[in-house]
C-alpha cells in the first residue's frame, strides 16, 4: 500500500512540470485536475483501506534520494493513514470544484505546475520517516502554496500577504529545524531511532515547546497567526480551501507527530502551554472573524478559531496521558482528531462557496453582495450546510467534535495537577463563547451575503455557478450530514490512531443501539445524531402537513411589511459591519481598541453625519510592529556596509581575518 | 411492555409540552396584568391566538426566498424536540439518551441560529437589527448557559438530564454553593433566551429595543403561529428545566406506577404555576434595560456560572 501511496506521489510530482505545458492549453487546467482528482482518490482509498485495516500494519520503505548516508524513509501507520484521507479527501473536493471554477482562472500558468506539486508535499510531509525528508516537504509545501498565494500578484495586498506568509512559513521551518536538531544530538535523523531514544525531560520539552511554536505557526495559533489571514484568502478559492482545510491540519500533524509520536511520556506543563495557547486562539480568532468584511478572511480567521478547539482537545489529551487517565486522553485525542476531519469538510465546503460566489460576482467583500440565494440556489444550500456545520449545531459534524471536546472538560476534575484545575474551565468557557460567537458569525456570513436584497448591480445579476463546483460542494455538505448524524463509525475508525498516540481508545462506538455515542457510560453522556436528525424531520414534516391539511395551506405575496416604513433602497439593510456592531461595542473595546467617532453636522447645515470606527489589532501592535521595526532599525545601519570603499573592505576582511584567528587561538 | 410503555410516556410527554406551552404562556400574561390591576385576556387565549393565526392566510414578502418559509418547522422541530427531552413529570424517557443537556441546548442554538437568518432574509431595517441584537444576546448567554451545565454535570456526574434529575431528587447533593450559583446563573439565562424583561419585551411592537420581534416582523398566518409557538416551547423547556434540576421533589422515576406518575404530574403544574407566578412578579417589579446593559447583566451569568464550576474543580464538595 505504500508503494501505491510513493507512486501516487510520484504522478502528481510528474504532474507538476506537465502544469506548464497544460496551462498553455485552453481546456489544459480540465486535464490537469481532472488527474489530480483519479491521483487524490487513488490516495484516499488506499489511505482509508490502512486506517480500516483490523490488523493495522505499520508499512515503511526506503527511497535512495535525500540525504546521501541517510537515504528517504517513508512509513505509513494508523496517524499517517488518517491524515492522508484528509489531505486527499480535501484534494479530491478541491479538484473536482477546481474542474469548472480553474476554467475561469486568467493566468492558469502560475497555478497549474503548482497546485499538483503542493499536493504531493502535502502527502510527503504525513509519509516521511525522517527529520530530513519531512522538513523538505514541509517546506516544499510552504513554497508552492506561496506561489499560489502571488498568483494573483498585480494586486498589491496580494504581494503582501506573500511576503509576510514567506517570512512566517521560514519562522516556522526554522522552529521545527531547531526541534529535529535537538532530537537528532543524540538519535540521529531518522523516527524510528529518534523513537527508540530517550532524550532527558529538559529537551524533550524544549523539542515539544519548538514543535508548538513551528507547527503552530503554519497551523495559524494566536499570536502567530497573523499571516493567514492574508494568505489564506489571496490564493484562488480552491487553494484557500486546501490551505485552510487541509494545510492547517497538515501542521497539526506535525505537532501531533513530534509530541505524542516522537517524544517519550509528556510532561505535565507541556498541557498548560497547549491549553492556554489552545483556549484564547479560539476565542480571538473568531472575534477577529466577526469584525471581517471579505467574505475569504471571515474563514481565515474563523480556521485559526478552529485550530484552536483543535489544540485544545490535543492540549487536554496531554494533560490526560501525562497523569495516565489514557482513557480520558483517548476521548480528547480523538474529540481532537474528529475536529481535524471535520473541519477539513465544512471549511473547504466554505471556501468553495466564497469561490462560486466570488466567479459570479467578482466581489468579496460582503458589503457588495446580497440576495444570492435567490440567484444561485445550489450554492446557497451547500453553503448553508457549512454554516450550519461550523456553528457546531446538531445534527451536523462540527457539533460532535465540540461535544466531545466538552465531555473531555468535564472529566477533568479527576486531575491531580491545581493548575489545570484552574486552567481547564476556563478554557472550557472560553471554547463555549468561541462556539456562540462563530454561530454568530455564520449568521452574519450567510445573512449578508446570500439572504436579503442584493447591495450592488453585479449581485443582482449573478449567476449560478459551474455543475463540478457545484458537486464538490453538494458532496462535502452530504459529508458534513453523514458524519453528524454517524459519529460513531468516524469515532471507531479513528480508534487505531488513539491507541498508537495516546495508548488506549475509545469505546467501540459501532455496535450501540441505534448508533448512539456513549464516550465513557451511558449513565454520564450520550448523543444520537441520527435520531435528534429522524425526530427533527418527523416532527417538522409532521408540523407542516397537520397545518396544511387542517388549518390552511394558502399563500400570497406582497410587499414586505417593515413596520410599515418599506424602503426601496437596499442600503437600508444592515451591512456585515453594522451586524457586528453591538459585538464589537461588547468585545471589541478592549480586544480591538475599538473606537467609535461620530461627527454630527451642526444643526441646519446640509452637511451628512458621520461614524469613523477605528480598530487595531493588538497582537501586530505588540508583537509584530516592534520587531520589525528593530530589523528595519538594525538593517539601515548595517546598509551602511554597502557603500564603503575598498580600502575599508579590506580592513573589514583583515580585521575579520584576526578576529577568527584569535577565537582559533583561544 | 416495558417498550409499549416508555414509547408511551414518550408520547405522552411531547403531547403535554404542546399543549402545556400556550398554557404557561397565557398564565404569566394574566398574573402579570392582575398585578398591574388589569383584568388581563382570558388564560386560554394563546391558543385562540394560535389557531386564528394558522386558519390565516400567509402574506409573504416579495423578496422572501425558501429558506424563510422552511425556517419556521425548523424552529419548531428543534424546540419541540429539545422540549420533549426535558424531564416533565417523570424521568426515564424513552429518548432521553439521544440527546443530553449539551445537545439540547445546541438544538435551541439551531433554532435561533435560523431565526436570525430568518431576520435578515426579507432584506429590511427592523429584520436585521432583531438578528444583530440576537446573536450579541446568545453570544454572552449561550456560554453562560453551557458553564452553568457544566458546574451541574459535574456535581451530579452526568450530562444526561434523566440522571442529573434523578440525582438532583436524591439525598446525596445537599446544599452546595456552586448549585446557588448556578441557579442564579440559569435563570438569567432563562430571561434572556426567553426575551422576558429585564432583556426583551414580550408586549412590545413598535419600540426600537426589541429583539425577538424584529426577527418575526415579517411573518404572518401558520407561519408566525409556528414561531410563537415554538417561543412558548422554549419558555416551557427553560422552566421545565429549572424545576427538575432545582426543584426535583416529585419527579416519577422510570418505573413509577400510575398513581405516582399522576401525582408527579400535579406536582409538575404546580411547580409550573408557582415558577410562572415568580417570573410575572418578577417582570412586573423591573424595568426593561437598555440594550448595552444586557452584556452586563449576562456578564453577571457568565461569571457565577464560571465561579461555580471553579469551585467545583477546587473543592470537592461545594
Amino acid at each position: 500500500m505504500i508503494a501505491v501511496a510513493l507512486w501516487s506521489v510520484a504522478v502528481l510530482l510528474a504532474l507538476a512540470p506537465a502544469g506548464i505545458a497544460l496551462s498553455m492549453r485552453p481546456r489544459g487546467s480540465v486535464v490537469l485536475y481532472g488527474a489530480c482528482l483519479v491521483v487524490t482518490a487513488t490516495l484516499c482509498v488506499t489511505a482509508l483501506l490502512h486506517l480500516l485495516d483490523p490488523a493495522h500494519p505499520v508499512l515503511s520503505a526506503t527511497l535512495p534520494v535525500g540525504l546521501p548516508w541517510l537515504g528517504a524513509h517513508f512509513r505509513l501507520d494508523a496517524l499517517s493513514a488518517f491524515f492522508l484521507v484528509v489531505i486527499n479527501l480535501g484534494g479530491l473536493a478541491a479538484s473536482l470544484f477546481a474542474l469548472g471554477y480553474g476554467r475561469h482562472e486568467d493566468s492558469p500558468g502560475r497555478v497549474l505546475p503548482f497546485y499538483p506539486a503542493y499536493l504531493a508535499a502535502m502527502n510527503v510531509v504525513v509519509l516521511a520517516n525522517d527529520a530530513f525528508s519531512f522538513l523538505v516537504a514541509w517546506e516544499f509545501m510552504s513554497l508552492t502554496s506561496w506561489a499560489m498565494v502571488v498568483s494573483h500578484h498585480r494586486e498589491a495586498e496580494n504581494v503582501r500577504a506573500g511576503y509576510v506568509y514567506l517570512l512566517m512559513a521560514s519562522f516556522g521551518t526554522l522552529a521545527l529545524l531547531l526541534a529535529f536538531g535537538l532530537l537528532a544530538s543524540s538519535a540521529g535523523y531518522d523516527f524510528d531511532a529518534i523513537r527508540a531514544s530517550h532524550p532527558s525531560a529538559a529537551l524533550a520539552s524544549m523539542v515539544a515547546i519548538l514543535a508548538l511554536v513551528g507547527a503552530g505557526s503554519k497551523a495559524g495559533l494566536v499570536p502567530l497567526h497573523a499571516w493567514l489571514p492574508l494568505a489564506h484568502p489571496a490564493a484562488p478559492s480552491h487553494v484557500s480551501g486546501l490551505m485552510s482545510g487541509v494545510m492547517t491540519k497538515v501542521a497539526v500533524y506535525g505537532f501531533v507527530r513530534i509530541v505524542f509520536d516522537l517524544l517519550p511520556e509528556p510532561v505535565w506543563w507541556w498541557s498548560i502551554v497547549v491549553l492556554l495557547v489552545g483556549g484564547p486562539t479560539a476565542t480571538l480568532g473568531v472575534l477577529y472573524a466577526l469584525m471581517q468584511r471579505d467574505i475569504k478572511r471571515v474563514l481565515a480567521y474563523s480556521t485559526i478559531e478552529n485550530i484552536g478547539i483543535i489544540f485544545t482537545g490535543l492540549g487536554l489529551a496531554l494533560a490526560f496521558k501525562a497523569q495516565g487517565l489514557d482513557w480520558v486522553a483517548a476521548l480528547a485525542f480523538t474529540a481532537a482528531l474528529l475536529h481535524v476531519f471535520n473541519h477539513a469538510l465544512f471549511k473547504s465546503l466554505l471556501f468553495f462557496g466564497a469561490g462560486a460566489v466570488l466567479e459570479a460576482t467578482g466581489v468579496r467583500d460582503m458589503e457588495k453582495l446580497g440576495g444570492l440565494i435567490h440567484r444561485m440556489p445550489k450554492t446557497a444550500f451547500a453553503v448553508l450546510v457549512g454554516c450550519v456545520a461550523i456553528s457546531a449545531l446538531p445534527p451536523f459534524n462540527g457539533f460532535v467534535s465540540e461535544w466531545l471536546t466538552f465531555q473531555a472538560i468535564l472529566l477533568s476534575p479527576q486531575l491531580p495537577s491545581w493548575g489545570l484545575k484552574l486552567i481547564i474551565p476556563a478554557v472550557g468557557g472560553l471554547l463555549a463563547l468561541a462556539a456562540a460567537l462563530a454561530a454568530a458569525c455564520f449568521v452574519k456570513l450567510y445573512g449578508i451575503s446570500f439572504l436579503g436584497r442584493p447591495r450592488s448591480d453585479v449581485a443582482a445579476s449573478a449567476h449560478e455557478t459551474d455543475r463540478f463546483s457545484i458537486a464538490a460542494m453538494l458532496a462535502l455538505a452530504a459529508l458534513c450530514l453523514l458524519a453528524g448524524v454517524l459519529p460513531g463509525l468516524f469515532i471507531d475508525a479513528l480508534a487505531p490512531v488513539s491507541k498508537t498516540m495516546v495508548g488506549n481508545i475509545m469505546p467501540h462506538q459501532a455496535g450501540l443501539q441505534w448508533l448512539t455515542i456513549v464516550p465513557i457510560a451511558e449513565s454520564r453522556s450520550s448523543y444520537n445524531g441520527l435520531l435528534v436528525f429522524l425526530f427533527a424531520a418527523f416532527c417538522g414534516t409532521a408540523a407542516a402537513s397537520a397545518i396544511h391539511r387542517l388549518a390552511s395551506d394558502r399563500l400570497r405575496r406582497a410587499p414586505a411589511w417593515d413596520c410599515g416604513y418599506p424602503d426601496a433602497n437596499p442600503a437600508i439593510q444592515y451591512s456585515a459591519s453594522s451586524f457586528s456592531q453591538p459585538i464589537r461595542r461588547v468585545f471589541g473595546s478592549v480586544i480591538f481598541a475599538a473606537r467609535e467617532i461620530g461627527e454630527m453636522p451642526e444643526p441646519l447645515a446640509a452637511a451628512p453625519a458621520k461614524l469613523t470606527v477605528a480598530m487595531r489589532d493588538l497582537i501586530w501592535d505588540a508583537l509584530y510592529a516592534p520587531i520589525a521595526t528593530v530589523i528595519g532599525f538594525v538593517t539601515e545601519r548595517i546598509n551602511l556596509l554597502q557603500f564603503l570603499t575598498i580600502r575599508s573592505y579590506l580592513t573589514l576582511v583583515f580585521a575579520a581575518l584576526i578576529v577568527l584567528l584569535l577565537v582559533v587561538a583561544l | 411492555m416495558t417498550a409499549f410503555r416508555d414509547i408511551l410516556s414518550q408520547g405522552v410527554q411531547m403531547g403535554l409540552v404542546l399543549l402545556l406551552a400556550p398554557l404557561l404562556t397565557g398564565f404569566v400574561r394574566k398574573v402579570k396584568a392582575r398585578l398591574l390591576r388589569r383584568r388581563g385576556p382570558p388564560l386560554l387565549q394563546p391558543y385562540r391566538d394560535l389557531i386564528r393565526l394558522m386558519r390565516k392566510d400567509v402574506v409573504l414578502a416579495d423578496n422572501a426566498s425558501w429558506l424563510f418559509r422552511v425556517i419556521p418547522y425548523l424552529m419548531f422541530a428543534g424546540t419541540w424536540v429539545a422540549a420533549s427531552l426535558v424531564p416533565t413529570f417523570g424521568n426515564g424517557l424513552l429518548f432521553s439518551w439521544t440527546a443530553d443537556l449539551i445537545a439540547i441546548i445546541a438544538l435551541l442554538g439551531s433554532a435561533r441560529f435560523f431565526q436570525a437568518l430568518a431576520g435578515m432574509d426579507v432584506g429590511t431595517a427592523f429584520g436585521g437589527i432583531g438578528s444583530s441584537r440576537e446573536v450579541m444576546i446568545a453570544s454572552l448567554a449561550e456560554p453562560a448557559m453551557l458553564i452553568t451545565v457544566f458546574s451541574v454535570a459535574m456535581i451530579a456526574g452526568s450530562t444526561q438530564l434523566s440522571y442529573v434529575a434523578e440525582f438532583m431528587g436524591s439525598d446525596a447533593v445537599g446544599l452546595r454553593v456552586s448549585l446557588g450559583m448556578a441557579f442564579v446563573a440559569l435563570t438569567i439565562v432563562a430571561l434572556a433566551e426567553n426575551a422576558r424583561i429585564p432583556v426583551d419585551n414580550p408586549a412590545t411592537h413598535l419600540e426600537l429595543t426589541m429583539v425577538h420581534e424584529a426577527m418575526v416582523l415579517e411573518y404572518s398566518g401558520r407561519h408566525l403561529a409556528l414561531i410563537d409557538l415554538s417561543s412558548q416551547l422554549k419558555l416551557l423547556l427553560y422552566v421545565s428545566l429549572i424545576a427538575c434540576v432545582f426543584l426535583p421533589w416529585g419527579t416519577a422515576t422510570a418505573d413509577a406506577s400510575v398513581a405516582r406518575l399522576v401525582s408527579g404530574a400535579l406536582l409538575y403544574f404546580g411547580k409550573l404555576a408557582v415558577l410562572g407566578f415568580l417570573l410575572a412578579v418578577f417582570e412586573t417589579s423591573i424595568a426593561k434595560m437598555r440594550v448595552f446593559r444586557i452584556p452586563e447583566f449576562l456578564g453577571v451569568a457568565l461569571m457565577l456560572a464560571l465561579l461555580a464550576t471553579l469551585l467545583r474543580f477546587v473543592s470537592g464538595s461545594l
